[in-house]
């Protein structure tokens, strides 16, 4: 079982050339900010080594940051050999959110990248099937950026109450 | 002279839609199947029909506590686990300590909801594969825990019973006898359900060897709960990441074993479940025990809540699997994002993996097997 610390210091082992960056607030554990162009990489490692195993990813979650222009995906990550979590964020620009899919390294991520794409818009380059899930294929804009303008009528029909 | 077509080697696939409104698919749920007589080749899940952004609504209030009512129509058949996941977190986030009493009869109506939610995900399950009566003997023994809960928050279905820090109100003075009673009334129907359903043949037959799901595979889908400890793993959130109280209480993870088919089978996760309910039995008589007479269950109910700055993952082992809910305050009594990582999302997620090759007919076994509510698949 290794802390979110330890991890830290061996990625920066790994990967000298790659910037990553402690995060910690008021609340909640310390995360690992990874820039976006190595996450995949990064993910492997995650995934694959012996001292790591993280073999599940728990949750992979979309974020807006109207303040700073940017977009942010959270990924949280569990290992069942060793019991150790992680939490990762990644941040990418509001005007071109992209970063690579790991949808190769935990299937599991396929939906839920889906899922940041309808709601926010982000994109995962290389994703096998970046469609909409949840809202029709048809619906306008991302609702849950924090920009987000509910369209008034849908193939006719209002969307919103009187 | 009539023409026989003789050259075998002709095969023609077919795209049938199963759903949006079918009886075996729990909801409102459309798979595009592609078939090669009853063979199928390919399965697209398509969901989102009862989507209403659970998320978005989070956003918009202006308090955590009032997001609350609305975790509960999410999986609306476990009401209870999907509140205490979430009051957990923000209790987590809050560093909010809570009674003693509180937490017993959080676990108690937890536990008593684990085997509501089993009663009827097995129910429904039989009643796919053409068995109606134990449906009827399980919604029996369901309608005694509803009874209960009814008493204890006053609505059957969604209770809203929960309160960060705290309960909305207290149990009725006949709460342990009530409970109690069910504990003792349940134990033998559970052999009654074996009997019934378990070690049927038709059932076994139509459960076994089908929709296999290998634990390597179902770790790399994300799989959690009775599906995961179907496949073979010793893994549950109430032990390996254990939260509440439920480290003061013994009791055992069931797992599969292939013990009619192949590990990982429909019949193994089913079979998690049917024991899991005894498990749950223990931990409720254990509660029972230990639960304190006295004790104010809303005095630790914060006024007001105002998150600190900071985001957090939390999650808890809800009868479906693993339920998180990843919290983003911001120093504001608005939540500035919630999450909420549905079991059913991520194993509904799996089923092209697994049902891949197989016949048409068991595609009914292996959606049943799975156990998903689509309420928390679409939020």
């Amino acid at each position: 079982m290794k802390s979110t610390e330890e991890i830290l210091e061996y990625l920066i082992d790994r990967f000298p050339e790659t910037e990553f960056q402690s995060l910690k607030e008021d609340v909640g554990p310390m995360r690992i900010k990874v820039p976006a162009s190595a996450i995949k990489d990064v993910a492997k490692v995650l995934r694959d080594d012996d001292q790591l195993q993280f073999n599940t990813l728990m949750c992979l979650s979309g974020l807006h940051y109207p303040k700073e222009e940017e977009m942010g995906v959270a990924y949280h990550l569990c290992s069942t050999h060793f019991g150790h979590n992680l939490a990762v964020n990644v941040r990418v620009p509001e005007v071109k959110p992209e970063l690579p899919t790991i949808e190769q390294i935990w299937k599991t991520a396929n939906w839920h990248e889906r899922e940041a794409y309808d709601m926010f818009g982000i994109i995962f380059t290389g994703h096998p099937d970046l469609r909409r899930i949840l809202c029709p294929d048809d619906w306008e804009g991302h609702p849950l950026r924090k920009d987000y303008v509910q369209q008034e009528t849908y193939r006719g029909v209002t969307t919103k109450e009187n | 002279m009539i023409e026989l077509i003789t050259d075998t080697d002709e095969r023609r696939e077919m795209t049938i839609n199963m759903g949006p409104q079918h009886p075996s698919t729990h909801g409102v749920l459309r798979l595009e199947l592609l078939l090669d007589g009853e063979i199928i080749k390919k399965v697209k899940p398509h969901i989102g029909y009862l989507h209403r952004c659970f998320e978005k609504y989070a956003e918009e209030m202006d308090d955590y506590a009032k997001v609350i009512p609305y975790t509960d129509r999410m999986d609306y058949v476990s009401a209870m686990n999907q509140e205490h996941g979430y009051v957990i977190a923000l209790e987590r986030m809050l560093e909010l300590e809570v009674p003693d009493k509180v937490e017993h009869i959080r676990v108690i109506v937890a536990e008593m909801q684990r085997i509501a939610s089993h009663l009827l995900g097995i129910g429904a399950f039989g009643l796919d594969l053409g068995a109606f009566t134990p449906f009827l003997y399980l919604f029996t023994e369901r309608e005694k825990i509803l009874d209960i809960f009814e008493k204890v928050s006053g609505a059957r279905l969604l209770y809203n019973y929960m309160a960060v820090g705290g309960l909305m109100r207290d149990v009725h003075p006949e709460f342990k006898a009530d409970v109690a009673d069910f504990v003792k009334t349940f134990r033998p129907k559970i052999k009654e359900l074996d009997d019934l359903l378990s070690y049927n043949k038709i059932f076994v037959k139509r459960t076994a060897n089908i929709g296999i799901l290998p634990v390597k595979v179902a770790l790399n889908y994300g799989a959690s709960g009775p599906v995961l400890r179907g496949s073979g793993m010793k893994w549950d959130l109430r032990k390996n990441d254990t939260y509440s109280i439920y480290n003061q209480f013994e009791f055992d993870i069931p797992v599969g074993s292939g013990e009619v088919g192949t590990l990982g089978d429909c019949w193994d996760r089913y079979n998690v479940r049917v024991r899991e309910m005894e498990q749950s039995l223990l931990i409720i008589e254990q509660a029972l025990d230990s639960m304190p007479e006295e004790g104010d269950v809303m005095e630790a109910i914060p006024r007001r809540i105002r998150m600190k700055e900071g985001e957090i993952y939390t999650r808890t082992e809800s009868p479906r699997g693993e339920l998180g809910y990843f919290i983003v305050g911001d120093n504001s009594a608005t939540p500035y994002r919630i999450k909420v990582r549905a079991p059913s999302f991520v194993h509904l997620s799996m089923l092209p993996a697994i049902s891949k090759g197989s016949l048409i007919a068991d595609i009914v076994a292996i959606v049943g097997s799975i156990d998903i509510v689509l309420g928390e698949v679409d939020r």
